[in-house]
């Protein structure tokens, strides 16, 4: 009978009773801490921050557990606990150029004023598994201090840029003030670049790599160099109106990627290579590379070339790239649909009913 | 670190003061535009989106303390995703909430619009999943809008032509664009288009959220809602054979239920509390 589905709210709340047991797993097994998390799976935490805008270490390594390691779960626990968090102001623009620098590289040049510092990288690391790591061991802790490294090194392209080889970072032309926010303003399409490159550091970090592989696969190819990336912590500075001075509020790690990009040259401007930019919290390299591509190829058209491929179509690539929204709507679907189902069925079958091939079947 | 306390105590309906007067404003101009897609800055909400986070947050912004909630998904009020919505404002908001379609002042659906007739002091609250009744032919946001802006609405006249000319009738059967007071065409939200005719005229105040694309629109009371059709291929509405065969009804939008692997099927009420009330005094909640 059809009562039979009915009885929604004890099912629910025994479906989450269940997916609490299963989080904690077999009691034998020690539960993880936060703290564990943070520090032992921090990739993770810096995807979580990134992506769900906030920047609170805490906060993301609990989500990772609450999620069991889902990480677009994490990231959506985050986003809905930041809608309800009171804003007390805006910061100043932090500067890189005086980060704290942990990992630093050009694939421009071979040797670069402040030097190139590999920092902790997956880079040239062989892909074999550790077996050693199945044990809970106690390693030596490693002494790093000796090195130290330079407090301002100059920015690559800062060192192009000199030369006028490169076109300036740019200013937003007659952009506000503040930059825009798509946390308190609906986006709207053509969108400024500021706006961009907030939307596309919320986005997916699987759907952005995806995107700015096919820019270097010929879909709005755009020959990049990675100019330079830098990891490191930024001192974050607030100004408050009733103080009318600077203070430090904190530091964040982010990671920078500053992309050198084919050159254009048009009737006012000589020849020069351009820049594709991005910025996100934490170490999350591979994640500002590929917005690095996707946001030098949504310049198309303010640099004049022909849009043909998706990682130049911003109305394509913004209304798309948030992981919340697309998982929310495709997993809508496993929502009760049987109103517009029942609607969609009475036509098949009306339609059916004066179908030939049907008729002709039951002469 | 945010203060672990604050974890246990929303606002009043989860959203904070600044972005219930947001969406207020939203809401204002929606009204006063009637049909009219206004964008506003949706927020995370703590369900996902796709699962009525416009309809949540347009709730959020005008429920009252006083208020009494209903929520119905399908028509009816026990289905998953309902029961989700109504204890997430019974937990934020500590309000009334009720299954009876007349006790209710503020009514949240997905995809129905109940039975039973609604009055001036009801707020009908739609969950909309694709706002833009012109987003299949033509995804562009910035390309809808002008076409909304200059009224050019020969598109959709040309899509229900041409089902028209493929299959001898119009071929939508849910989400049926909708004229609103002769300006805006609109998308009523993916209720089948049984519903449509209850759009038009309605005493109660209409109000539609789109989280997940932004928007928020709105049709006043007692406005002019017209299903777009042709003067040789009037609007038609769903019909059954069958009549419910829990309470009999022979006038209302009916789910087929599956009953055996043998393909035996009945045919019941869509919409539950207007069910109910049939089954106890027959006629009585009738339109």
């Amino acid at each position: 009978m059809y009562v039979a589905v009915k009885g929604g709210e004890k099912a629910i709340s025994n479906a989450h009773r269940l997916f609490n047991e299963k989080r904690r797993g077999r009691r034998d097994v020690a539960e993880i801490s936060t703290d564990q998390i943070d520090e032992q799976l921090s990739f993770a935490v810096d995807r979580v921050m990134s992506e769900g805008s906030l920047y609170d270490r805490n906060l993301a390594a609990l989500a990772i557990k609450q999620s069991r390691g889902d990480m677009i779960e994490a990231i959506f626990l985050i986003r809905a606990c930041r809608t309800t968090l009171p804003r007390f102001g805006s910061s100043k623009p932090i500067e890189t150029s005086n980060m704290r620098i942990e990992r630093r590289i050009s694939a421009t040049y071979k040797d670069i004023p402040g030097g190139q510092i590999l920092g902790p990288t997956f880079d040239y690391q062989h892909r074999l598994l550790d077996f050693s790591l199945e044990e809970i061991s106690s390693p030596e802790p490693v002494d790093f201090t000796e090195e130290t490294i330079d407090e301002n090194i100059p920015r690559v392209l800062d060192l192009l840029n000199s030369e006028g080889l490169i076109e300036p970072a740019s200013q937003e032309q007659g952009g506000p003030a503040s930059p825009p926010d798509l946390t308190l303003e609906p986006m709207e399409f053509p969108a400024s670049r500021a706006l961009r490159l907030q939307s596309l550091a919320r986005g997916d970090e699987g759907f952005l790599l995806s995107l700015g592989y096919s820019t270097q696969r010929g879909y709005a190819r755009n020959h990049a160099f990675a100019g330079e990336i830098r990891i490191g912590s930024v001192a974050v500075e607030l100004a408050p109106e009733e103080l009318g001075f600077t203070i430090e509020i904190g530091e964040i790690e982010i990671s920078e990627c500053e992309m050198i990009n084919q050159f254009t040259d048009s009737k006012s401007t000589p020849p020069q290579f351009t820049r594709g930019y991005e910025l996100a919290f934490g170490q999350s390299e591979r994640k500002v590379m590929s917005m690095a591509l996707v946001d030098r190829a949504l310049r198309a058209e303010e640099l004049g070339e022909e849009k043909t491929a998706p990682a130049q179509d911003e109305e394509f690539v913004l209304s798309h790239c948030d992981n919340v929204k697309a998982t929310g709507f495709v997993e809508h679907l496993k929502l009760p649909h049987y109103v517009d189902f029942q609607a969609e069925l009475e036509l098949v079958r009306k339609m059916r009913s004066h179908s030939p091939q049907i008729q002709e079947a039951a002469e | 670190m945010i203060d672990s306390a604050r974890s246990t105590r929303y606002n009043f309906a989860y959203l904070n003061e600044q972005t219930k007067k947001m969406i207020r404003r939203a809401l204002l101009k929606a009204v006063a535009i009637p049909g009219y897609q206004v964008p506003f800055a949706s927020r995370e909400m703590p369900m996902p989106y796709g699962w009525g986070t416009g309809g949540v947050q347009v709730t959020a912004s005008i429920l009252e303390p006083h208020d009494v909630l209903k929520v119905i998904d399908q028509g009816a009020d026990d289905t998953t995703n309902a029961v989700s919505i109504r204890n997430f404002f019974k937990k934020t908001a500590n309000i009334k909430t009720t299954e009876i379609t007349q006790e209710a002042t503020v009514i949240q659906t997905r995809h129905r619009i109940p039975e039973h007739v609604l009055s001036e002091n009801q707020i009908l609250v739609y969950q909309v999943p694709i706002p833009e009744p012109l987003r299949f032919l033509e995804p562009r946001e910035t390309e809808t809008r002008k076409m909304h802006a200059l009224e050019e609405y020969g598109l959709m006249h040309v899509k229900l032509y041409e089902d028209i000319a493929h299959h001898g009738h119009i071929a939508t059967t849910y989400a049926y664009p909708v004229s609103v007071e002769g300006r805006y065409v609109m998308d009523p939200s993916p209720t089948p288009k049984f519903d449509n005719p209850k759009m038009n005229n309605m005493a109660a105040l209409q109000l539609f959220g789109a989280g997940r694309e932004m928007r928020i629109y709105a049709i006043p009371p007692y406005s002019q809602v017209t299903s777009l059709d042709f003067e040789d291929y009037p609007f038609e509405i769903q019909q059954w054979q069958e009549a419910c065969a829990l309470c009999g009804s022979q006038n209302s939008y009916l789910d087929e239920v599956i009953m055996d692997d043998k393909g035996e099927r009945m045919f019941c009420c869509s919409d539950t509390d207007y069910c109910w009330r049939q089954q106890d005094e027959p006629g009585v909640a009738a339109q």
